[in-house]
């Protein structure tokens, strides 16, 4: 089937998400995505920050959508064309909907354990505004143990469902995951009943913020400070492949990999995640692939530098005062 | 005196118990259907009636008929959608309580046009009296043969079942309503798949209200093409007004589509004019989720016409000028009627209400109230009018369900046709008493 998405035509089997197609194409039209998550069925359509415009539904009907849509959750069709970074209604909406998603939230980032691997982060950054029209007060949770080794902190959560899918789709014993309604509505502690179960620990990589956070590493330490590694080992209940996240020789954290998208590759257990945190439990694969955009770079990969000397000749060229010269 | 088809019967004394209604008249469509038709038949004459759905969308019913999927071996449903929680709707509950028989004999009818062996009818919670009163029917109407196997002797069976709901809003929505029915939370569903092709358990089904499935009774006794000669246009049939307000005459009409609105307002036979003598101010034509209109453009449309009780009149001119028919919820408001507090008590209501599964709606509408509460407590300034506007645009058409819509509706029209009182209110900076909102509030939690 053919889709174009922002004037870029790409074929794609039947059954396609937008979301999907777009993100074959790559991330310059893939819209951002909040609560879709593409190893979890059902997933996605709740957020609404993944939202464009169909301008032609099919070659059959090429009529407009009249609303904007969820690519996430619509499937395309023969000669549909699709909307995203160039419309501008697209755009306002989104803009909206940023503003829904933090209307609410603490933004207490500088004591989040999720900064710098945060999805809300980065999208604020790139598609919010610089303030906030909200004037009232904010929605407040206690924190929950949920179990020994994660903590709920309903407070940052934006409803995205995701952990909701996991407990659902990867561990048994759990039906429930939502209790009340509207913005009353929060992540049911019945999740503690899960948390024996041996992939309950999965619910703190899906969590977009830093509302799901894992407790042998809460406050230990910034994410940017520490260096991620791929790793494996020989796991009875996963594949064994991990991230670990190193200070000197010190496994702080243990995480599923991560893909371009921010989705976890595969999921691992609870062992691998919690109980391994020496780097002789491991067999160290090389320095993860991380985004030179993110934070997390910082320091630890010598293209920085590279881009450093580029940007420096760039603005040389264009007449700017050097970098290290500023005042 | 317009004609009515559907409450024609209602001060009937005993019309609520079986023999009353069946000498009255009832059950014969089921007899007429199941003798003498095939259940397509059934399908053709509801799609010639032009019926369309009573319970807010006004979408034709056959063609929502035709639509459902028929898979070899596996079950359909029908069912009922009696959750009406529209603020301003209370038709549906009239009827089931007057006339019980008549919604389980559309039940019966229409599930033999759709081939549904099974059929639920979902009953709001705070109605439980009702359930009550519509279970009690249906024992009756298993007792005298009209339920169960093989009726009247022929090989169509079906069994019909209550089910009452939590009492939320939202499980009016019809998805959000399967979902409760199969003993989840309310939550609608994303949609496609449409009940059509996923419905019930995941199976066909058909999701109509009460007064449309209760219209398919006359519609099979007196013939399609004669129920469309009442109305005009696309507005076949009789439809039931839940009238209120300030009226002289609050109450459940049945009017046939097309009479006037002024005639609606005015006349004797319906509201019987606006109480203690004052002028109207406004109108709500179509339960609390339609845009609200000012007087000039209620009575007439921006081309100057009568407006007429139709959906297309109603609907002229767009959401410019125009409103909705809607679940027919009139609410009439006269001129000493606070439109800000009126509008306070909606959004009130849709912030409630939400199930918060989509970000627009969920912080959006708790958004909303709170600005509007600013405006009663006279703490309220100009640029939140503005600010009000843009909140509801950025929800609009970005929902999962239409509850987001029917939460921005109600402002964006408010806004539309009486800003210069957000202003004037927001300048006087004056206290607006609501304080029986906190003593209701204070009642339902005891
Ligand atoms: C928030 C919401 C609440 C609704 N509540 C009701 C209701 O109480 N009763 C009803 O019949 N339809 C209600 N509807 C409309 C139903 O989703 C559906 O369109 C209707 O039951 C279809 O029946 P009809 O075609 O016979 O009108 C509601 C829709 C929404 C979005
Ligand atoms: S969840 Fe993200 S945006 Fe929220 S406080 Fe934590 S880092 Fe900041
Ligand atoms: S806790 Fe995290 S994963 Fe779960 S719904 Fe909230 S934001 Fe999503
Ligand atoms: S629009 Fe509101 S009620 Fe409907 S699904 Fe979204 S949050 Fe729930
Ligand atoms: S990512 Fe599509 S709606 Fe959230």
């Amino acid at each position: 089937m053919k889709v174009t998405i922002d004037g870029i035509e790409i074929d794609v089997p039947k059954g396609t998400t937008i979301l999907e197609a777009a993100r074959m194409i790559g991330p310059e039209v893939a819209p951002p995505t909040m609560c879709y998550y593409s190893k979890l069925k059902t997933s996605g359509g709740y957020c609404r920050t993944c939202i464009v415009k169909v301008t032609q539904g099919s070659t059959a009907n090429p009529n407009p959508m009249p609303k904007p849509v969820a690519s996430c959750r619509t499937e395309v069709m023969d000669g549909m064309v699709v909307e995203n970074t160039i419309n501008k209604e697209v755009l306002e909406a989104r803009k909206g909907v940023v503003e829904f998603l933090l209307m609410n939230h603490p933004l207490d980032c500088p004591i989040c354990d999720q900064a710098g691997e945060c999805h809300l982060q980065d999208l604020g950054y790139e598609h919010g505004a610089a303030n906030t029209r909200y004037e009232f007060p904010r929605r407040e949770f206690e924190k929950i143990d949920i179990g020994k080794y994660v903590q709920l902190h309903m407070t940052r959560c934006i409803m995205c469902f995701r952990c909701v899918k996991v407990a659902e789709q990867l561990t048994d014993n759990r039906v429930h995951g939502v209790m009340h309604r509207g913005d009353a509505a929060e992540i049911s502690t019945y999740i503690e009943n899960v948390i024996e179960n041996e992939f309950s620990g999965n619910v703190i990589d899906v969590c977009p913020v830093g509302a799901l956070t894992d407790k042998t590493f809460r406050f230990k330490s910034r994410v940017w400070f520490t260096k991620p590694v791929d790793a494996s080992c020989d796991c009875k209940k996963c594949s064994g492949k991990v991230r670990l996240w190193l200070k000197g020789n010190d496994v702080l954290r243990v995480t599923a990999r991560k893909d371009q998208w921010g989705e976890v590759e595969e999921f691992i257990c609870n062992e691998c995640r919690f109980e391994r945190k020496n780097t002789a439990d491991w067999k160290i694969e090389g320095p993860s692939p991380i985004h030179r955009s993110s934070v997390i770079s910082q320091n630890h990969y010598n293209h920085l530098n590279e881009l450093k000397v580029q940007v420096m000749k760039q603005q040389k060229a264009l007449g700017f005062m050097d970098i290290n010269k500023r005042p | 005196m317009g004609r009515k088809l559907l409450i024609h019967n209602d001060k009937v004394p005993g019309i609520n118990t079986y023999e009353v209604y069946r000498a009255h008249g009832g059950y014969a469509s089921v007899e007429k259907a199941l003798k003498t038709m095939q259940p397509d038949q059934v399908t053709e004459e509801v799609k010639k009636s032009g019926l369309r759905g009573r319970g807010g969308a006004g979408f034709p019913t056959g063609m929502k008929w035709s639509f459902l999927a028929k898979p070899e071996g596996v079950p359909r449903y029908l069912v009922c959608n009696a959750d009406e929680s529209e603020p301003g709707t209370f038709k549906d509950r009239y009827l089931m309580e007057k006339i019980p028989h008549a919604l389980i004999e559309g039940m019966i009818t229409s599930s033999f046009a759709l081939g549904a062996k099974t059929s639920y009818i979902y009953i709001r919670g705070e109605y439980f009296y009702v359930a009550r009163i519509v279970e009690k029917a249906i024992a009756e109407a298993y007792a005298a043969g009209w339920l169960g196997k093989n009726i009247l002797g022929t090989d169509f069976s079906h069994d019909c079942y209550v089910q009452v709901g939590g009492g939320a809003y939202i499980c009016g929505e019809e998805t959000a309503l399967l979902e409760s029915l199969e003993g989840k939370r309310g939550n609608p569903r994303i949609k496609p798949p449409f009940p059509a092709v996923a419905g019930l358990w995941g199976c066909p089904t058909v999701v109509n209200n009460v007064e449309t499935i209760a219209a398919v009774v006359p519609i099979v006794n007196m013939g399609g093409e004669e129920y469309a000669k009442i109305g005009v246009g696309k507005s076949t049939g009789t439809k039931l007004i839940s009238a209120s307000g300030h009226i002289n005459k609050p109450g459940v009409y049945e009017i046939e589509l097309g009479i006037t609105v002024e005639d609606f307002i005015y006349s004797d036979e319906y509201c019987g004019g606006i109480r203690n003598g004052k002028k109207l101010k406004a109108v709500v034509a179509g339960g609390s989720s339609v845009p609200i209109l000012p007087t000039e453009l209620i009575l007439r449309t921006a081309k100057g016409e009568p407006r007429l009780m139709t959906y297309e009149s109603l609907s002229d001119g767009g959401f410019i000028t125009g409103t909705m028919l809607g679940s027919g919820g009139f609410i009439a408001m006269d001129e000493d009627t606070s439109i800000v507090k009126n509008l306070f008590t909606f959004s009130r209501f849709y912030h409630h209400e939400s199930c918060g599964q989509c970000s627009p709606c969920r912080e959006g509408t708790g958004w909303m109230e709170k600005i509007l509460q600013k405006f009663l407590n006279g703490t309220a300034n100009e640029s939140d009018v503005d600010l009000l506007w843009d909140i509801q645009s950025k929800i609009e058409g970005k929902t999962i369900c239409p509850l987001g819509e029917a939460a921005a509706w109600p402002v964006a029209a408010a806004i539309r046709h009486f800003k210069q009182e957000f202003i004037d209110i927001a300048r006087s900076k004056k206290f607006v008493d609501i304080s029986h909102y906190d003593r209701l509030n204070k009642l339902v939690r005891a």
